[in-house]
């Protein structure tokens, strides 16, 4: 009697388990459904145009499969070109965004929280003002009759105004100015979490500040500044509009290179081939950061 | 021996940040008094002051009616984007799933991948289903890059917030449906605000679709903007830009004022 009583509580918690197993699967599968809109939106806007790029990018007007886009953008010197300027201007604009965006979030993440709160807004108020906006202000402040030359000369530093925008100078102060924010903002965040019973426990055992900074807070905010110093490049190497305008036709940037052979000639395959190399870059710099990341995370324990 | 430093040993520090945050907020100030301006000239200060180019902006139809395409699109990009981001931050964090990540991934993928490419796929597709230059390809495509930035605040509001409340209504009779929008959506309602604005802007502020997607009478005002910037420069875009500093600035930075007085307040 016992033995069977004993059976049949088995059989009924395999039951209750196999049907809670059961609503479980249902729910996750619910759960599921709800990300399905914006999974769907991707893959049809961003996975599949994607796909056919790269399609475009292997065969040439007639259809037959080539490699001739690739080896073009290899074999001609406008084309290296266009990805040296990029590359170069991307990785400069990068490092000024941190010699600038460092100390600015050390400073943030430093101060009581209501006078961050009031710098904080000189972050965000231009991260939330279009970028157009903020192009156009750009042009007009480096004009050569622009109120920077025109203190930069009536201060008597330079004799005649500077050649400041409609060249790779103004890319770059746009671009500066765009990427601040996005280094900043993660970096902040990051920095808020270090704990600063660290600091002072260096200071404690006989570390002058200098050195605490150097061995204790710079490699702790490390894989803050990695995570917001990579997405400042990969979102520089895509730049478009600020180039386009405060180059004054005279910076040539990857994206601009895509948009004006798409415009110009009916085939796609120059185009396409530029855009996966691009995307190619992206992902491999995204990916090596992860890997660089996650080891160094490992690291610290 | 602790050493310490003083506020005056870091004097270069704070001028440092004082100076970076000078350059940060300099356009901004800039061209609110550029939009007064009296004469044609980019000359700053301005030799007379107007309102001519906000007189210029709205008796002109092609400036109004670009505007109100772009505020039509972003609208509906708002009502697109974020019921779908709230859903997929929803389901992300309570579904357990093996690809989560993956997901997760391929939602945010938008904000990773250069726009520039993004606008010429969504051109080539657009043009197979003949609907380049309609607002529902722009919107669509809007969508696509807001729909990240709704699913990443709104995913950190639902990590301050505590399921079990849901679930207490859920057992107390309450749908899955009306549990969600009776208790969980208004205490994560901040965030969700949040999200809605910044696709607001994201899709009012985009401007390499727009130029490849749209044209003519459809053209939305950040593409007019562009394009005049490219050529000859029209002093209008400075009262057009004030206009949409304010636009963009005043509502988070009362949503921010509202947020340091509550964390100031004793709980």
């Amino acid at each position: 009697m016992t033995m069977a009583a004993g059976l049949w509580h088995k059989d009924q918690v395999l039951l209750n388990g196999a049907a809670l197993e059961a609503d479980r699967r249902r729910e996750n599968r619910q759960l599921l459904m709800l990300c399905s809109p914006g999974i769907l939106l991707a893959f049809f806007l961003l996975c599949l145009p994607i796909g056919w790029l790269f399609w475009f990018s292997f065969i040439d007007a007639g259809g037959s499969p080539t490699f001739e886009h690739y080896s073009r953008i290899w074999n001609e010197g406008a084309y290296i070109q266009i990805f040296i300027v990029t590359f170069e201007t991307s990785a400069l604009v990068t490092a000024i965004c941190v010699l600038l965006g460092y100390p600015l979030a050390y400073c943030l993440s430093q101060m009581s929280q209501k006078w961050s709160g009031i710098v904080m807004l000189g972050v965000l108020v231009p991260f939330w003002t279009s970028l157009l906006v903020r192009t156009y202000a750009w042009l007009v402040l480096l004009q050569r009759r622009g109120i920077v030359n025109t203190l930069l000369v009536d201060s008597g530093l330079v004799h005649q105004p500077l050649p400041l925008v409609n060249n790779l100078t103004g890319t770059i102060i746009g671009m500066v100015h765009i990427m601040v924010p996005f280094l900043v903002l993660p970096l902040y965040a990051s920095m808020r979490s270090i704990d600063g019973t660290y600091l002072r426990a260096a200071a404690n055992l006989g570390a002058s500040p200098v050195k605490a900074f150097w061995q204790i807070y710079l490699p702790l905010s490390l894989p803050g500044l990695i995570a917001g110093l990579v997405l400042t490049f990969i979102l520089c190497l895509g730049f478009y509009i600020t180039p386009a305008i405060l180059g004054g036709g005279r910076v040539q940037f990857i994206a601009q290179r895509i948009e004006t052979s798409v415009h110009l000639f009916p085939t796609w395959g120059p185009a396409s081939a530029l855009g996966v190399v691009l995307l190619a870059f992206t992902l491999a710099i995204l990916v090596l950061s992860q890997l660089l990341l996650s080891r160094w995370r490992r690291r610290l324990g | 021996m602790e050493s310490h430093i003083t506020h005056w040993q870091r004097w270069w520090l704070y001028g440092l940040t004082g100076l970076t945050i000078f350059f940060l907020v300099l356009p901004s100030l800039i061209v609110i008094p550029m939009s007064f301006s009296g004469t044609n000239s980019l000359a700053f200060p301005p030799p007379a002051w107007s309102f001519r180019w906000y007189e210029s902006f709205f008796t002109s139809s092609q400036w109004l009616g670009a505007t109100w395409v772009s505020l039509q699109v972003s609208l509906c990009t708002v009502l697109l984007a974020t019921p779908i981001g709230v859903a997929a931050a929803y389901g992300l964090h309570l579904g357990r799933f093996v690809f989560g990540q993956a997901i997760y991934a391929v939602l945010i993928a938008a904000l990773m991948v250069p726009v520039i490419l993004i606008a010429i796929g969504a051109f080539f597709l657009f043009a197979q289903l003949g609907m380049v230059n309609t607002k529902p390809a722009l919107v669509l495509c809007d969508t696509l890059l807001a729909v990240p930035f709704v699913l990443v605040t709104v995913s950190a509001g639902f990590k301050g917030y505590d399921f079990n409340q849901e679930q207490v209504a859920r057992s107390l009779g309450a749908s899955r449906l009306k549990a969600f929008f009776s208790v969980t959506l208004p205490q994560i309602r901040a965030s969700v605000i949040a999200g809605a604005f910044f696709s607001f802007i994201v899709a009012f502020d985009e401007v390499v679709i727009a130029s490849l997607l749209s044209g003519g009478d459809g053209a939305t005002l950040t593409n007019l903007m562009f394009a005049s910037l490219r050529n000859e420069i029209d002093p209008t875009i400075a009262a057009i830009s004030s206009l949409m500093i304010v636009l963009t600035t005043v509502p988070p930075l009362i949503g921010h004022i509202v947020m340091l007085r509550r964390k100031r307040r004793p709980s």
